[in-house]
């Protein structure tokens, strides 16, 4: 084991002991990277190499340089006795999708490929605030629209570390990558209908999607901006603790960012779970998707191997003492997806409208005779299909024809998935529970190229996910296992608003109620030959 | 098997393009009229859902009641520090002008 493979609170104990340097730690972070990541993404790429399909390909810049001066720095600071903060000397990784000052800022995208963004998203800024090191940005979905991360304009887009030839899940893949290979400790992702959760049980890692409002997006590159979270990713429930208590807070930047008082996650991690009480939603263990042909609905139970990982994970949250609540109605889970292909794509249309060829990013290089010819143009040619998609869709729906019959219903129906959790927490209520146990996924990591393009199947992979968007509540996906095939399986946590803390515990108490077990030993495969 | 039902039509479907501003290549614009046409299959689930008549609208999930809202910054200017830094992404700047080709005379009905 080597120091990019400890957690972040060692390290962070390492380096206050002076048992190691911030540098010796950026440095054994580039050597993982140098080994396992392959080729940065990157736009008009060669041709994908049987080499390229071994390797991990977390990053669009990498910033080798910038990184190891930063570690000097704090080097320094722990030298002369002086705190670099709660983040001092451990690398991070920033989805792509966030502005950093002086650094192209590109979502993944060929329109934003020349913007260097001139400010520092609010969450970057407080990570660099507390001490922690960047080590560049990492690769996503284009804009965030997939689950795959396979729709970047930057290929080679990102591979699963536990299995290259399946996807690592998106949009966040990268982010999720970087922490399961171990080149970096953490990474900032965000979720808008899981895109923090759902790489993070393909790649066995812990994501956190905070409650809307619990972390600032100013500086996040926007998608649906009633439903976008930035969150950690992190190999454990107590390093996404220690970047919540870093990142976590209001923002006078962000008018959205709820000013609650922000709890020390750390401290309460230890917290006894005797008495929590734990639910189970059987809408959580069956999902509802189209047919490709007929069209028809087909309900379908989640796979076996998924629900016994569940059911064990019941088994030992009952033996710590937590209260199991069996038969939590949420019926209107089933509904997510339909509501979020409305809801999102609206969001989505709007906040793509600026780019146009004119104030930043790409411009088309044909001479355009008059102003629509060059927004059509640049729009056209610096926009890959999925970010086109969702224009197309968000108009469709948002027209004044439709939009009561669309839009306007989706905006209803997100109040009954709402409803669906205020019930279950309600603390008055019939289940007054703590949190609702699910699966994060539907299956676990699929093979690369084996749904990319079908934009609804994609989409539905979400579909136990994007309801805690719709809610804006938060919710876990922490590591539970792995199938037959060897991927991991990821188990879900949702809570009340603002119940990050009891989600960290919950999520830490099963960490150390199985530390033991045989399935923690498994390494990912990238790093069988390191 | 009966072709699925397609409410965007060619002819939709050109209108969208147009209102959004893409220019598109052939190839794109079929894949794209049928993975809408999808999509608006699965978001048809939603018109089946009884929604009683008084059941509000939620624009978002959380509520923000008083307490949860900041506090509003004082309504004063403020000099940009980063002025140049934006005006420098421009693909196209001179003489303190972003420059644009021509904008035609349209007169609003």
């Amino acid at each position: 084991m080597e120091l990019c493979d400890l957690s972040a609170l060692d390290i962070s104990k390492m380096l206050r002991s002076r048992q190691t340097s911030a540098l010796e730690v950026v440095d054994s972070c580039l050597a993982r990277i140098s080994k396992v990541d392959g080729r940065p993404g990157t736009l008009d790429s060669s041709p994908e190499t049987q080499e390229d399909t071994r390797k991990v390909h977390a990053f669009i810049s990498l910033m080798p340089d910038e990184a190891r001066a930063r570690a000097r720095d704090i080097d320094k600071q722990f030298a002369a006795g002086e705190e670099p903060g709660p983040l001092g000397g451990i690398p991070f990784t920033v989805k792509d999708i966030f502005c950093v000052k002086d650094t192209p800022s590109t979502a993944a995208s060929r329109i934003l490929a020349n913007f260097v963004s001139p400010y520092t998203a609010t969450p970057v800024e407080r990570m660099l605030k507390a001490g922690g090191i960047s080590l560049g940005k990492v690769n996503l979905d284009e804009f965030t629209y997939g689950s795959s991360s396979e729709s970047s304009a930057f290929q080679p887009s990102p591979r699963n570390p536990w299995d290259t030839s399946r996807v690592p899940g998106g949009s966040s893949g990268g982010s999720a990558a970087s922490v399961g290979a171990g080149e970096a400790f953490l990474s900032l992702g965000t979720d808008t209908a899981g895109s923090i959760r759902q790489p993070a049980a393909f790649c066995g890692v812990v994501g956190l999607k905070p409650t809307y409002g619990r972390v600032s997006r100013y500086g996040l590159i926007a998608f649906g901006s009633s439903l976008d979270c930035p969150g950690p990713v992190a190999r454990s429930a107590a390093d996404a603790a220690l970047m919540m208590n870093a990142i976590a807070g209001a923002d006078t930047h962000d008018a959205t960012a709820a000013a609650v008082p922000v709890p020390d996650y750390l401290a309460g991690l230890d917290k006894d779970i005797k008495g929590m009480r734990i639910g189970l939603s059987p809408d959580y263990f069956r999902i509802t998707f189209p047919d490709a042909q007929s069209g028809d609905y087909l309900e379908q139970e989640v796979p076996d191997e998924i629900k016994a990982t569940v059911l064990r994970a019941v088994e030992v949250y009952r033996a710590l003492g937590a209260e199991i609540i069996e038969d939590v109605p949420m019926p209107n889970t089933r509904y997510g997806i339909p509501a979020y292909f409305v809801i999102s794509r609206v969001e989505a249309a709007s906040n793509l409208h600026r780019f146009d060829g004119v104030k930043y990013g790409y411009r088309t290089k044909s001479q355009a005779n008059e102003l629509k010819d060059l927004y059509r143009r640049s729009r056209g040619e610096g926009f890959g299909l999925q970010p086109k998609l969702r224009i197309l869709m968000g108009m469709y729906v948002s027209a004044a024809q439709y939009s009561e019959q669309y839009y306007r219903r989706a905006l209803r129906v997100r109040t009954l998935i709402r409803r669906d959790f205020e019930s279950a927490f309600d603390p008055n209520g019939k289940y007054r529970l703590d949190a609702l146990l699910t699966p994060t996924t539907p299956t676990t990591a699929f093979p690369m190229k084996g749904i990319y393009g079908d934009s609804v199947l994609m989409q539905y992979a979400d579909q136990l996910t994007v309801p805690a968007n719709h809610s804006g509540s938060p919710g876990i996906s922490f590591p539970g296992g792995f199938d037959s095939a060897g991927l991991p399986i990821g188990l879900q946590l949702l809570g009340p608003d603002f119940s990050e803390a009891a989600l960290l515990q919950l999520t830490h108490a099963y960490e150390k109620a199985t530390a033991e077990a045989d399935w923690r030993e498994k390494r990912p495969a990238v790093l069988e030959e390191v | 098997m009966p072709e699925p039902k397609e409410d965007i039509t060619p002819d939709v479907f050109d209108h969208l393009v147009q209102l959004a501003a893409l220019e598109l290549d052939g190839s794109q614009a079929d894949y794209l009229r049928q993975e809408l046409n999808k999509q608006l299959a699965s978001i048809r689930e939603l018109e089946a859902i009884k929604l009683d008549e008084n059941l509000p609208a939620a624009s978002h999930g959380v509520p923000y009641p008083p307490n949860h809202k900041p506090a509003l910054r004082e309504d004063e200017w403020e000099t940009c520090p980063e002025a140049k830094a934006i005006t420098a992404q421009a693909p196209q700047f001179e003489d303190g002008y972003i420059i644009v080709p021509d904008i035609p005379h349209t007169t609003l009905e």
